[in-house]
């Protein structure tokens, strides 16, 4: 039903916005870049794993990015710039995975926090690299080999970060659906049977660690070039905890709940900070709260129960609630 | 005849406790060995030391005349030696059907990344298994909603899916309404038989093991007491005293 319907209807709409609402187009960019991260958190927590790092990788792609655009001169091309930030969050997610895929729950994710942390400070004290903290400009890519104007790069890069994101939550809806996805979502219920079926659940893991490392770096590397800027931040716990929040806030029991939280998210700070001035955070805490206490598997998560409650289908997944995602529709 | 599985001199304790001291038993093809003894015998760990997940502070396993000790689990499962857990270990937020299908794609190597789970071809393999034990009922069922008695049956319907040489079980009817009790293990050493699967079963029930098993071994104090058929072996004096009791 989601994948179906709900999911082409609303990109449908999202390829036909800038024809009646071009002012939205900045905002739902940066929408959809950030959702990707937040899929491969999604995409770890299938396997029951939290990641509190997957800034780094974010950044490894934002950084890459600009290194290479510096490097090809005048930008560089975008293509070229999302292709090395993948190439660069493979390396670093297989680097990063062989460590932290032997570790679970907590130890995991402040494993991975760490890392993280390590590379915030490397990317905010090598000032004559990086730029330090104040960080690291990119310049406008030609996009597709075109030498575009400030309006139409935007709308480029609007277009290219809906295919991508259309194109990553299809892929990882089908993996979670393959055996690899399976096996994901069985070391969550019981590492001991996948060994005793045959299956390495390190190295499952670790296939999910990359993926979900490759959804940050490209991520990351379309808020960079959109942004013309990478920070040190990109990469710092809060940014971390933001995708971990997101993933929540849509409901980690489906991939298109990154894309329902990264919406809503975006939609609080943005509104809220030209309302309430310094307190969106405070907002984003209290709705963070009311999904936690009323709607523990998110709003797709709510909107799958609701559904199923109105279609009077006796609910045929166990009760998912954070930390134990159980709903994929 | 020369053994399928074979242990020699394991010894192994877990700090005074002496599990096993010098154990040394062979299991032929076409087996159905039952392992019996007192609680807190050894039993059990002599499936984890088979299985690779303990290892033992002396001794040799070898199966087919190649060395197990040293092994992870998920080699010696890809050897061939499967096996069923005393306490049902499921992937709970799955349903039946899909735990059946990870095992058949485990055993085939289809861990591809897109293709479907529910399109391989190992599919139909997998669904008459479950039906074997009787459990095609409920295999859309969430494996967490299972009562005890089907969770057991697609523990073992688990290892089955893996195709395996060797199946070693611990206490398979455990949990089983004694009702249903028998009539499973008949499809199950029926359906055993029918795959040419030896097998290696813990076991309290002395029914069960007169019934089913060709070979017993009785197992105490960290020896093998006894071995050899079941009517001899039931009814030595010695294991009735130590084992059976009265």
């Amino acid at each position: 039903m989601i994948m179906r319907i709900i999911f082409p209807a609303l990109v449908l709409l999202a390829a036909i916005n800038p024809l009646f609402f071009p002012q939205w187009d900045a905002f739902l960019t940066i929408v959809f870049a950030k959702a990707l991260p937040v899929i491969g958190i999604i995409l770890l927590l299938q396997a029951g794993q939290v990641s509190f790092g997957h800034a780094m990788f974010f950044a490894v792609g934002a950084y890459c990015a600009g290194f290479v655009g510096r490097w090809m001169g005048g930008g560089g091309e975008i293509v070229i710039l999302l292709v090395a930030a993948l190439g660069a969050s493979v390396v670093a997610g297989l680097f990063v995975g062989i460590f932290v895929v032997r570790y679970r729950y907590i130890f995991f994710a402040m494993l991975n926090l760490a890392f993280s942390m390590v590379l915030f400070s490397l990317l905010e004290k090598f000032i004559h690299i990086t730029g330090g903290s104040d960080g690291f400009r990119i310049a406008r890519p030609t996009f597709f080999g075109q030498q575009l104007s400030r309006s139409d790069f935007e709308l480029g890069v609007y277009y290219l970060a809906l295919v991508l994101l259309v194109v990553s939550i299809y892929g990882v809806w089908r993996l979670l659906d393959s055996p690899i996805g399976h096996a994901l979502k069985a070391i969550k219920t019981n590492e001991t049977r996948v060994e005793y079926l045959g299956i390495s659940p390190r190295r499952t893991l670790l296939i999910g660690y990359v993926v979900s490392a490759v959804l940050a770096g490209v991520g990351g590397a379309m808020v960079g070039v959109f942004q013309g800027i990478a920070t040190p931040d990109y990469a710092y716990w809060t940014r971390s905890g933001e995708f971990v929040f997101v993933a929540i806030l849509g409901g980690a029991g489906h991939v298109t709940g990154a894309l329902a939280g990264s919406y809503v998210f975006e939609f609080i700070r943005v509104t809220a900070a030209a309302y309430l001035g310094d307190t969106w955070q405070l907002t984003l805490g209290v709705v963070l709260l009311g999904i936690i206490l009323f709607a523990p598997s998110g709003i797709v998560g709510s909107l799958i129960k609701l559904g199923n409650r109105v279609r009077g289908v006796k609910e045929k997944r166990s009760q998912s609630s954070i930390g134990k995602a159980g709903e994929i529709a | 005849m020369t053994a399928l599985l074979s242990a020699r001199d394991i010894e192994i304790r877990f700090g005074g406790v002496v599990a096993a001291d010098g154990i040394a038993l062979d299991v032929f093809e076409g087996d159905n060995l039952a392992i019996i003894g007192p609680n807190g015998a050894g039993k059990t760990t002599f499936l984890n030391i088979c299985t690779g997940y303990l290892a033992p502070q002396a001794g040799r396993v070898t199966f087919k005349g190649s060395d197990l000790l040293g092994q992870s689990p998920r080699a010696i499962t890809r050897l061939g030696i499967a096996r069923a857990f005393q306490i049902p270990q499921l992937f709970a937020e799955q349903t039946v059907l899909e735990n059946m299908l990870l095992a058949a794609a485990s055993r085939a190597g289809r861990l591809a990344p897109f293709s479907r789970l529910a399109d391989i071809p190992e599919r139909e393999d997998a669904e008459a298994i479950l039906h074997q034990v009787g459990c095609s009922d409920v295999k859309e069922r969430m494996a967490s909603e299972l009562p005890e008695g089907k969770r057991k049956l697609v523990d073992i319907a688990l290892a089955l899916a893996l195709k395996p040489t060797v199946l070693l079980m611990d206490e398979p009817t455990s949990g089983v309404a004694s009702s249903e009790k028998f009539a499973i293990m008949d499809t199950l050493i029926g359906a055993l038989r029918a795959q040419h699967v030896t097998s290696v079963f813990v076991e309290h029930d002395m029914e069960m093991v007169s019934r089913y098993a060709n070979r017993v071994a009785v197992w105490s104090t960290g020896r093998i007491q006894k071995e050899g058929a079941p009517a001899e072996v039931l009814s030595d004096p010695e294991v009735i005293r130590t084992v059976i009791g009265g």
